[in-house]
């Protein structure tokens, strides 16, 4: 056995898990691991934050479905990720966070740059683990690599000690380990898959609501082939955005406090529901019990925890949600059932889809958010990706921005972290650097991560940060319009800063667009440009995103544009 | 419903602290937890009462099998286990009557007395928290200067 410092088997370890990125910033507490970046192959991408890079290994993780790497040093570099554990763990996404500690007999003295970091991130992380001498390292990072990306993926701690990363102790790299309490997977349930089948066959008004589990098992494929052979209208939360092609013809889009209406009245209406990797959030469902009673929910997840949490169910089906649909394909195929007519429920899906696509009132204005939202998608390729932030852009990003190729649309839709949706494009981009990317944002999100820029620029990651601006915390603005008679508290940003020249001072190219020629210029220059740009987008602050199921209330009670 | 929830988990450093800490992160409640070290050095057994609706408990029980750290998570039925508690009561003693009626009250419980003093005594009951309780009761008259519990602990009796 070879014989090398705990900080050496860290980066060996991870590069055996074939880590070719970490984003992170340096301090005190975590140099001997940073020392080794100047022996191996691994890049480092620096951050000016080191929330920023949470989020960025957030996005890798999402994007590349293996975990994506953070390093943070002891203290408040330690509690600065926190944010992006926590938004990673509500949104299921895998990651490795490695923060430096102090040295183990200085753990419990109120150190300099001492944080308990195991025991403030222990609800918002999968597992954590601080190895307390050299030779536990490298099973450490197996182990949390594959609890990271396996089952219901999240993130995982890794608090090394100081003294951990330096000592020296003969390191055995295992391919094999044993965790006797995580059982990542369940064998599929066939007989509940049939029983699925069944229930979808003997409903009158069945629809499919797909959640985040679908994108983050890659289900794709499988979800569409039962959506045709069966005929069924495909609905989704707004995590499961883009699970679903949105130019399909059964598709109906995000359900929701800001679904699309065709989407809630559908939902509302069926009586039957096959739920594939959600766990009925309140934004996504609001009240269910007003039509409940008669609707069959069929809930099928890989986290048996889910099963029963916010929601009874008629019929469970646990496991892998690809490998339960594919197992339902196969069925269909066998029993050679293959809907070709429109039922009743389905010329009704059809035409309440047409109506709405028609009816629904939008901005009057030129640079209304709808406007704006699908010029941007007749503009950009069909593979690109797209992040958000959280805000009224979000939900218009929701409702107007058409997910074409599945799997291209990455929000924080559990936690709803303002500030996350740039430094996690940055990610997203490192780990699909030949697509365009771009994080849909507001101007009040944007602010608290728009330092990234620096890493975009010097780092050479050309993202597109495109800026609803209104100059306004534009959501809580609405709520304020809304619910609260017009008292607007907190919520004017005053105009500032100048995202044009904000940009240029990182070295990014910065494009103001106040017409839509202007915009539709904007993008294919963005597109075409080695930097990353800014679009900054001057928009009405008055405007709303609507519709809007109040929360708390059922779906079917959407408050309208009028 | 009140539930004994039998939890088997790696005996190493926070796992007590993971598993209190799901209790208060998910609103759950804890009405009592023993925890003690296996025949097997790398298992602790805890034992945890719990009070909610059967959803509820449910949720536990899958939040509790869901943690890494636990190893085996049961859900005991009361009639097919053998559950304990230890109780140390310390009562007043007024009058000269006092020492011998808390001996009679104690035998009747199957307890044990010990540190007679002039003014006080201490009961040791080992017994389901019903029995406690109602030991606790007829206790009440003498004055109860103090209370330990240990905590219910479980096992399943074989062939349940």
């Amino acid at each position: 056995m070879e014989s090398m410092t705990g900080a050496k088997a860290l980066m060996t370890a991870m590069e055996k898990e074939g880590v070719k990125e970490v984003f992170g910033l340096p301090g005190g507490a975590n140099l001997p691991m940073y020392d080794e970046f100047s022996r191996c192959d691994i890049r480092h991408i620096l951050v000016r934050h080191e929330q920023s890079a949470s989020h960025m290994a957030d996005g890798f993780g999402r994007v590349s479905r293996k975990p994506g790497v953070c390093f943070a040093t002891s203290g408040p570099g330690a509690t600065n990720i926190l944010t992006g554990i926590a938004t990673a763990q509500a949104d299921s996404a895998p990651m490795i966070a490695v923060t430096g500690q102090v040295p183990v007999a200085m753990i419990g003295k109120d150190a300099f740059q001492e944080s308990d970091i195991i025991g403030m991130a222990n609800p918002v992380v999968k597992y954590a683990f601080q190895p307390r001498t050299p030779g536990e390292v490298p099973e450490v990072v197996k182990k949390g690599f594959y609890i990271a990306e396996t089952g219901r993926p999240g993130p995982v701690l890794i608090d090394v000690p100081k003294d951990v990363q330096q000592n020296e102790a003969p390191m055995n790299f295992p391919e094999e380990f044993k965790i006797q309490g995580y059982h990542p997977w369940t064998d599929p349930d066939i007989v509940a898959c049939e029983k699925a089948i069944e229930m979808l066959l003997n409903s009158e008004k069945p629809i499919i609501l797909a959640g985040g589990g679908t994108i983050i098992s890659s289900a794709f494929a499988e979800l569409q082939s039962i959506a045709e052979t069966l005929m069924l209208p495909v609905v989704t939360t707004f995590k499961g955005k883009g699970a679903f092609p949105e130019n399909h013809p059964l598709s109906l889009g995000p359900i929701g406090m800001h679904g699309h209406a065709e989407a809630n009245k559908m939902m509302a209406e069926a009586d039957c529901v096959l739920a594939i990797g959600t766990r009925f959030s309140d934004r996504s469902v609001g009240t269910f019990e007003a039509f409940e009673k008669r609707l069959k929910i069929i809930h099928m997840d890989v986290d048996p925890a889910e099963i029963g949490k916010n929601q009874t169910t008629n019929l469970a089906v646990v496991g892998d949600v690809r490998t339960s649909l594919r197992i339902m394909v196969k069925l269909l195929l066998q029993k050679q059932i293959k809907k070709t007519e429109e039922s009743v429920w389905f010329k009704h899906v059809r035409e309440t889809k047409e109506y709405w696509q028609e009816n629904l009132k939008l901005h009057p204005g030129e640079m209304g958010a709808a406007k704006i939202l699908r010029k941007l998608r007749e503009v950009l390729p069909k593979e690109s990706i797209i992040t958000t932030e959280v805000g009224q852009h979000q939900m218009w990003a929701s409702l107007f921005y058409d997910v074409i190729q599945p799997g291209t649309f990455f929000s924080s839709t559990g936690l709803g972290t303002m500030g996350w949706g740039f430094p996690a494009s940055i990610g997203a981009k490192v780990a699909r650097p030949d697509v365009p990317v771009v994080d849909i944002a507001g101007d009040g999100s944007f602010s608290m991560t728009e330092n990234s820029l620096a890493t975009a620029v010097l780092e050479d990651i050309p993202v597109i940060v495109f800026v609803l601006n209104n100059s306004t915390l534009g959501m809580v603005a609405q709520w304020q319009r809304t619910f609260y008679d017009r008292r607007m508290v907190g919520v004017d940003q005053g105009g500032c800063p100048d995202y044009v020249k904000l940009a240029e001072s990182y070295g990014a190219q910065g494009i103001r667009a106040q017409s839509m020629d202007e915009l539709d210029k904007a993008i294919k220059s963005a597109i075409s440009s080695e930097v990353a740009t800014v679009i900054d987008i001057p928009i009405d602050p008055e405007e709303d995103v609507l519709p809007f199921v109040a929360p708390g209330t059922s779906l079917s009670d959407m408050i309208l544009p009028s | 419903m009140w539930a004994i929830l039998s939890v088997l988990v790696e005996n190493k450093p926070g796992v007590l602290f993971k598993i209190t800490h799901l209790f208060r992160s998910r609103n759950f409640n804890i009405d009592s937890i023993s925890v003690g070290i296996t025949d097997n050095p790398d298992y602790s057994r805890m034992t945890i009462t719990s009070y909610g609706d059967e959803k509820q408990i449910e949720q536990i029980v899958k939040q509790l099998d869901k943690m890494i750290d636990t190893v085996e998570v049961k859900h005991l039925d009361e009639h097919k286990t053998v559950f304990r508690e230890l109780c140390i009561f310390k009562l007043k003693l007024s009058n000269a009557n006092d020492s011998m009626e808390v001996n009679k009250l104690a035998n009747a419980y199957g307890g044990k007395v010990h540190d007679v003093k002039k003014d006080s005594v201490m009961v040791e009951i080992t017994s389901t928290p019903d029995q406690i309780k109602a030991f606790e009761e007829l206790a009440k008259p003498f004055g109860i200067i103090d209370v330990a519990r240990t905590g219910v602990t479980a096992l399943q009796r074989s062939g349940a």
